[in-house]
């Protein structure tokens, strides 16, 4: 765990200032208030572009306190570059501690993953999300969609998966796959791939969802219904990987593909490398670990 | 509390549609059962289509009543419905086919797609239901079954209007508004059209309010008609009277110069 | 043996100490100076400023000097450093009839009180590359209207007058939105429509105005008149009870007259279609013009089938700090949910390959547990 560094002078406390952060505060409460609905909020720009976690930073921005250790994953691992890019901005502009491990965080930014440890009360998970409405695709005006959701007329959604059956004969939707939240409103779980669906339903941590570029905050408080839309006779389903990790032997989990060579070599690996790191540190070995007893992976690639 | 058949579907009083100074319709009474198919004709301007946006509450009217005698039976002023009443209304009760099949369709969604929307989004959730019940609608409107895949857009216009029909009554919807239904078809077409739309009209004991400027179309489907011209209703009666016997100049002149043409 | 790449906090620094060579370029070449940029591409300034929606020439001169002259991105800097300031309040809307003209056009009027005032611009140049530029030069000394120009009313001002054309569709009211604090909902109203398109990208508002020339909307615009020169900042202050003056601004204003044909009610009459952006930027300014007259075709009565005439669609899309932002990211990672589709694809592939030709069905299989 890192000790907190020196803070970014000439900013506030999490770069944004106190007024924005209750602004941000509110729509956060609201958001929790009515699960699944998307609040408009007076998004700003941050000193990064639009698309690339505006929103979870200013929604984390607006939640953090000194006393809290920062986890900041995408794709699953800590050490994605615009993973480590928002980590740095905020030991910068709050010099709070950081972390890796799921365990040790109070708060997790994520984008495209939720982590495979299961989340604890009292933890937040703040998910990027770039196209917050489920209906935009099959509906491109926002006057509209607010309409829909309002009205609760949702028949358009499973008009897309019902045409996804008769095409392909399954629910094409592999990520970003809509969810009911609490019986109520359709929300998008933001572009995490539909194996994670399951975690947010009654997940005992606060989830918020901050996409900064639409200006909409949403939210899942603890322990709300989330349920994967599907028809009863083509019921949800996760996609399931037939190999275990190839460096520490899980299964059940998502695996990231890593093409080899250029003659089809190919190995699978957990994604949440927090999470295949502390099973190698464990003693769990991988088919492809090789010999480096429990090495946890170092700055460097390894010899063949 | 539910009220006997013989009780009205449909209720206008004073139904008045202004365009600042210029009438769109004015002061239209109008009463309709249960399993009646009314006929509303004019030429283009007379304000039948202006007539039938306000009673299918697409329009707001300037001044006037609509109530509806709802599927519990109540009768409710439908201004004072809330649009998630009105919206669920006009997806279940009502239907609504167009002269242009393209507005009511969905033209890349699947024909299946098309028919079962209106039965998800009234939380239909069994893929296997939702589709024999859009195959059983393909039959009854006469598109091959193997086409329930197909998006309309490779449709002919007569299979589209078709499938709008399908789409709108497979709710089993009391009242249906059609607007020039056979308008953009060839002669040939409209014929198969409109004798099947009798067929379904009578099985399932549908109310129909349709507006035509062919006289033709009126007498094949029409019990009762109204006869309108420059926003106002000038004759009203039951169709094979009104048409073998018109008693206003205007209605007369109408008839006569179908029978010229 | 195989170990997952990891140093990406390194190769970030790494990469940034890059772009800071890059940047600086030939050391034997004498650096840019921000004095230099703000004199010399002061048109390029302007646009950072007006798109930045901040109005400081040092600034935006430093922003272009990082951006190594990506405009986009310096628009993109000057925003972010924006948002950071303190608002201490709105000021009073600059009265652009006090504007001291330095250029004033008028493409409806052979000639009108204040005169055509034709001042620095690039119109009637020709595009001949000047190869005396490869050298210092010292310009010529222009002749220079004496001071004390007669006043310059407005055009739409002098057809007010006569009744031909509507009265400005803006009231003057208190509520003026604001963009930057609230989010923007729709249906938009004028006032948060032309706030967004003061900032919206030029080339965005260039191909729709262009495209309502070209009969995507067609609203017969007129060049009513373009005025660019410097107006006064004020700011009401409440303690001591009077508008005090807080600098200078120079500013692009451009007021379209365009074709209406009237009603039953009213007779027909010419409409309007207004630009305002900060510095000198003519096109910016005509474009916006052009648009904003566009979006007004819902409440004209005017048939909507154009993409200018789309509130929505243009509001969403014009601002390119936004739109830079979203495209760009395609290129952060996406593997996890490509893993996704890869596999729904393999699945699919599969289940067609045994459809197609069912006497294969082992071969697939075979293939797909060797996957």
């Amino acid at each position: 765990m890192n000790s907190p560094g020196p803070k970014a002078t000439g900013y506030n406390f999490g770069y944004l200032d106190e007024q924005t952060k209750r602004m941000i505060r509110r729509a956060i409460l609201k958001a929790v208030a009515i699960p699944g609905y998307q609040v408009p909020f007076a998004s700003r720009e941050m000193p990064m572009p639009y698309g690339w976690g505006t929103g979870g930073v200013q929604v984390t921005a607006a939640v953090i306190g000194t006393e809290d250790v920062l986890k900041v994953i995408d794709q699953g691992s800590d050490d994605t570059t615009n993973a480590v890019s928002i980590r740095k901005f905020f030991v910068r502009t709050s010099g709070v501690r950081t972390t890796t491990s799921t365990a040790d965080a109070s708060i997790i930014q994520t984008r495209h993953r939720i982590p495979e440890r299961p989340l604890q009360a009292g933890q937040i998970i703040v998910y990027q999300v770039p196209i917050p409405e489920p209906l935009r695709f099959l509906e491109p005006r926002e006057t509209e969609t607010r309409r829909m959701h309002a009205l609760e007329e949702y028949g358009l959604m499973h008009v897309k998966l019902y045409e996804d059956i008769a095409r392909h004969k399954t629910i094409a939707t592999t990520y970003a796959y809509p969810v009911k939240v609490d019986g109520r409103y359709v929300m998008d779980p933001s572009p995490t791939p539909k194996f994670d669906n399951p975690k947010m339903d009654m997940s005992p941590a606060l989830q918020l969802f901050g996409a900064g570029r639409e200006k909409r905050i949403y939210a899942l408080p603890p322990y709300t219904k989330v349920k994967s839309l599907d028809f009863d006779d083509h019921p949800f389903e996760v996609n399931r990987f037939t190999t275990p990790c190839g460096l520490c032997n899980a299964t059940g989990v998502y695996l990231d593909e890593v093409i080899l060579d250029d003659q089809g070599g190919r190995m699978f690996a957990c994604s949440d490398t927090d999470h295949c790191e502390t099973r190698r540190v464990d003693g769990h070995r991988g088919l492809l670990l090789g010999d480096a007893h429990g090495q946890v992976g170092g700055s460097r690639h390894g010899d063949d | 509390m539910a009220m006997t058949d013989d009780a009205p579907l449909l209720v206008a009083n004073g139904l008045t549609k202004r365009y600042g100074h210029r009438i769109g319709c004015e002061n239209v009474d109008l009463t309709l059962y249960a399993g009646e198919v009314l006929a509303i004709v004019g030429e283009s301007g007379s304000g039948k289509s202006t007539l039938l946006q306000m009673l299918s509450l697409q329009m707001m009217q300037t001044r006037g009543d609509i109530s509806y005698r709802m599927r519990d039976g109540q009768m409710r002023d439908l201004t004072l419905l809330n649009e998630a009443e009105r919206r669920l209304l006009m997806r279940t009760d009502w239907g609504y086919v167009s002269q242009d099949a393209t507005l009511g369709l969905r033209m890349s969604v699947s024909a299946g797609g098309n028919v079962g929307e209106r039965l998800m989004g009234l939380g239909w959730r069994h893929y296997g239901n939702i589709r024999n019940e859009a195959l059983d609608w393909l039959d009854r409107v006469e598109i091959d079954r193997n086409r329930i895949d197909d998006a309309p857009r490779a449709f002919s216009g007569g299979m589209r209007q078709r499938l709008l029909i399908a789409k709108n009554l497979v709710t089993k919807p009391r009242l249906v508004f059609m607007d020039e239904p056979t308008g953009g078809l060839d002669v040939s077409v409209q014929a198969r059209i409109i004798d099947f739309l009798r067929g379904l009209v009578a099985d399932l004991d549908l109310a129909v309010i349709i507006v035509t400027h062919d006289l033709a179309v009126a007498r094949l489907l029409s019990t009762r008609i109204m006869v309108m011209r420059d926003g106002h209703v000038i004759e009203t009666g039951l169709t094979d009277q009104v048409l073998d016997d018109p008693h206003a100049p205007y209605t007369q002149l109408l008839v006569s110069s179908v029978l010229q043409a | 043996m195989y170990v997952a790449v990891k140093g990406g906090e390194a190769a970030i620094d790494n990469a940034h100490r890059l772009l800071d060579l890059a940047r600086r370029g030939d050391t034997t070449v004498p650096e840019l100076s921000v004095d230099q940029i703000s004199q010399q591409l002061a048109l390029g300034v302007a646009r950072v400023m007006s798109e930045g929606s901040l109005y400081d020439r040092e600034l935006a001169a430093l922003a272009i000097k990082q951006a190594r002259g990506d405009l986009i991105e310096a628009i993109f800097l000057t925003r972010a450093y924006r948002t950071t300031l303190p608002r201490f309040g709105y000021s009073i809307p600059v009265d652009t009839n006090a504007m001291r003209i330095s250029r004033r056009i008028s493409a409806t009027f052979k000639d009108l009180p204040g005169g055509q005032i034709l001042g620095p611009t690039f119109d009637y140049t020709h595009r001949l590359l000047d190869f005396s530029l490869l050298q210092s030069t010292v310009p010529d000394t222009p002749l220079l209207a004496g001071s004390g120009l007669d006043a310059t009313p407005r055009v739409t001002d002098l057809l007010n007058r006569d009744g031909l054309i509507e009265a400005n569709p803006i009231q003057e009211c208190d509520d003026v939105g604001d963009l930057t604090r609230d989010p923007l909902e729709f249906p938009a109203t004028r006032d948060l429509r032309l706030q967004s398109l003061s900032r919206a990208d030029e080339g965005f508002l260039l191909a729709l105005g262009y495209s309502t020339q070209r009969g995507y909307g067609r609203t017969h615009p007129f060049v009513g008149e373009i005025r660019i020169g410097q107006v006064d900042v004020e700011l009401f202050v409440e303690d001591l009870g009077f508008a005090v003056n807080l600098g200078v601004i120079e500013m692009t204003e451009c007021e379209m007259v365009n074709q209406f044909h009237g009603s039953a009610e009213q007779p027909p009459q010419f409409t309007r279609g207004y630009g305002l952006v900060f510095g000198q930027s003519e096109r910016k300014a005509m474009s916006m013009a052009l648009v904003d007259r566009s979006m007004r075709a819902q409440e004209l009565g005017e048939e909507l089938s154009a993409p200018a005439q789309d509130v929505e669609f243009v509001l969403s899309h014009c601002d390119n700090v936004q739109a830079t932002g979203f495209v760009e990211h395609l290129k952060l990672p996406h593997y996890v949910d490509f893993q996704s589709e890869l596999q729904l694809v393999r699945r699919l592939r599969g289940e067609h390959a045994a459809a197609q030709s069912p006497s294969s069905t082992a071969a697939v299989l075979n293939k797909e547990a060797a996957e």
